[in-house]
């Protein structure tokens, strides 16, 4: 899959090697050298980075490490693994991970595929000012997302409460309960990310032959019909990579949950698994 | 009819999108805005009764605001620079040269996106401590570029994957390096590509907040995020200057991200059929 629009390269690589040589160094050499450069610096700090802190990780998690032998730690198998799974805390930490991950992209690519599809309509008018407004969200600092958003769920003087109580119900105690600041982490990811797949689908949708709706058109296919048999499955290969990033980021995303629920409150039961890990380390 | 209701039908769905998309940021302004004794009112109104601009005097004359803020462009800026000359370097030998590891490489780069730079922290936290790079900007400078590089290299690559390799072998007839071909005829060419690499290495540490926390342990020393939450911690009296400072740190980047929306969508999506 990563290689296949490139294969006729390879064949002007070869050309490209070919040239004249300079002085001293080997054909195959100077090449070395000049991959080396390109990529060099780049391997080191993520390997560094990266690779180094996952094989530590991986090496502590089977030691007998902690604060008390933080320096001279030795192995001890799965004891550590063991141990986490019997924590009763690190199922319902992982099962609430699932549900924040299903949950969010879900919203992610159900609104941002509806957005693109609403705004590719020939008759729209304003197409880009309608799209600069609809990716702000995406825009803004995702830390100032998240504690703006943690100030909007405040009980009293919060406008979700506000708006709420304008339309005739009655005021949440949004963070103060598990499952009510849980659902406010979950609003505020949704929030911040639907416009990126929104931008996604709509470079998708540009690459659509309009003459495939004509065609749908004079046949009497409905919008939905042509929705089904031509947008989606066309959709389909532009989506997949971003779903994959999206979800990733999602079940990755730290800042929100920790900051829309000011590191776990209440009581610690607002953690994904990335949140619980940091608790537990800081 | 049909047609007039499913008309008035979208527009009213992207009318509702662009109200919740655009409310937060004018509570933010509203709250900015708020003489101090009123900051806890339960107005809806955006421009608040007895609206005056002290939050903003404060902010900048009686808080260390300007200090973050040139911390967290040194430190932006270092790892934008960063960004762009390894990743439009690296993405050009993986979109131009076959070699050993390649195909490694290129699936390395999506593994390292599911490991977040928080699961790596403790490990990281311990080796500054080691190297006594705690409460300083090198530490926090090289986790930035590698946290951001992965992604830059796989969008350099998808972008230079456009470009096609006559341009180069024209370029190396008429007598230049390898290096040449890539930097006076390759490089220009792939402008859009690197903008949005510039942008995402800029936004990743501009907006980052966990490990600048962990890191950064004195409030001279803070970049931008750590210092908003400081506000934000003692909400009831600070609230306003969090929000005087959340809007000016914003603007600038959203109006960034806007003016380099349409690069976004072309970028994007070329790199996501490629890959």
């Amino acid at each position: 899959m990563l290689n296949a629009p490139n294969d006729a390269m390879g064949v002007e690589t070869a050309t490209l090697a070919s040239a004249p040589r300079r002085a001293g160094l080997s054909e195959a050499a100077r090449r070395r050298w000049f991959l080396a450069v390109l990529l060099g610096p780049t391997a080191v700090i993520v390997l560094a980075v990266v690779a180094f802190p996952f094989v530590y990780n991986v090496a502590i998690s089977f030691s007998n490490m902690n604060i008390y032998t933080l320096r001279d730690w030795e192995l001890i198998g799965l004891d550590q693994y063991a141990a986490v799974f019997r924590e009763p805390a690190f199922w319902s930490v992982f099962l609430k991970t699932i549900v924040w991950t299903v949950v969010c992209v879900a919203f992610h690519v159900g609104l941002g595929v509806l957005l693109a599809v609403l705004l590719h309509q020939s008759f729209v008018k304003g197409k880009s000012a309608w799209r600069v407004l609809l990716i702000i969200p995406w825009a803004v600092p995702q830390y100032i997302t998240a504690l703006t958003w943690r100030g909007e769920f405040n009980f009293e003087f919060g406008a979700v409460n506000l708006l709420i109580e304008g339309l005739g119900g009655s005021a949440i105690s949004w963070l103060s309960d598990p499952f009510t600041a849980f659902v406010a982490a979950i609003i505020t990811n949704v929030w911040l990310g639907f416009p990126f797949m929104m931008v996604i689908a709509l470079g998708g949708l540009q690459s659509i032959p309009r003459e495939l709706y004509e065609a749908a058109e004079v046949d009497g296919a409905s919008a939905w019909t042509q929705f089904r048999t031509i947008t989606a499955p066309l959709l389909r290969p532009v989506m997949i990579p971003a779903v994959t990033l999206g979800t990733i980021w999602t079940f990755n995303n730290i800042n929100v949950v920790w900051l829309v629920s000011n590191g776990g409150e209440p009581n610690d039961q607002t953690h994904i698994l990335v949140s619980y890990v940091y608790e537990a380390a800081f | 009819m049909k047609t007039v209701l499913s008309r008035v039908g979208s527009y009213a769905t992207l009318a509702l999108f662009v109200f919740i998309a655009v409310f937060p940021i004018s509570r933010i302004l509203t709250i900015s805005l708020r003489p101090s004794d009123q900051l806890l009112s339960r107005s809806l109104a955006v421009i608040p009764d007895g609206a005056t601009l002290d939050n903003y005097r404060q902010l900048l004359t009686e808080t260390p605001f300007l200090r973050w803020l040139g911390n967290s462009l040194l430190v932006a800026g270092v790892v934008t620079i960063t960004g762009v000359a390894l990743a439009s370097t690296a993405g050009y030998a993986l979109s131009r040269h076959r070699f050993t590891g390649r195909k490694a490489a290129l699936s390395g780069i999506l593994v390292t996106q599911m490991f977040p730079a928080t699961m790596l922290l403790l490990p990281l936290y311990i080796v500054l401590i080691e190297l006594g790079l705690i409460n300083s900007y090198i530490g926090i400078v090289i986790i930035y570029s590698a946290t951001a590089l992965p992604f830059c290299v796989w969008q350099m690559k998808g972008y230079y994957d456009t470009i096609p390799a006559s341009l180069e072998e024209a370029a190396r007839i008429d007598g230049a390096t390898p290096w040449q071909a890539f930097y006076k005829v390759i490089l220009p060419l792939a402008a859009p590509a690197l903008v949005i690499t510039a942008l995402f290495s800029f936004m990743s540490a501009w907006n980052e907040y966990v490990v600048a926390a962990v890191v950064l342990q004195e409030v001279e020393m803070f970049t931008m995020p750590v210092g908003l939450k400081l506000f934000q911690g003692s909400m009831s009296s600070q609230w306003g200057l969090y929000a005087a400072g959340s809007l000016l740190v914003s603007l600038p980047v959203i109006a960034l991200f806007l003016v380099l929306s349409r690069y976004l969508i072309s970028g994007l999506t070329l790199g996501a059929v490629k890959g």
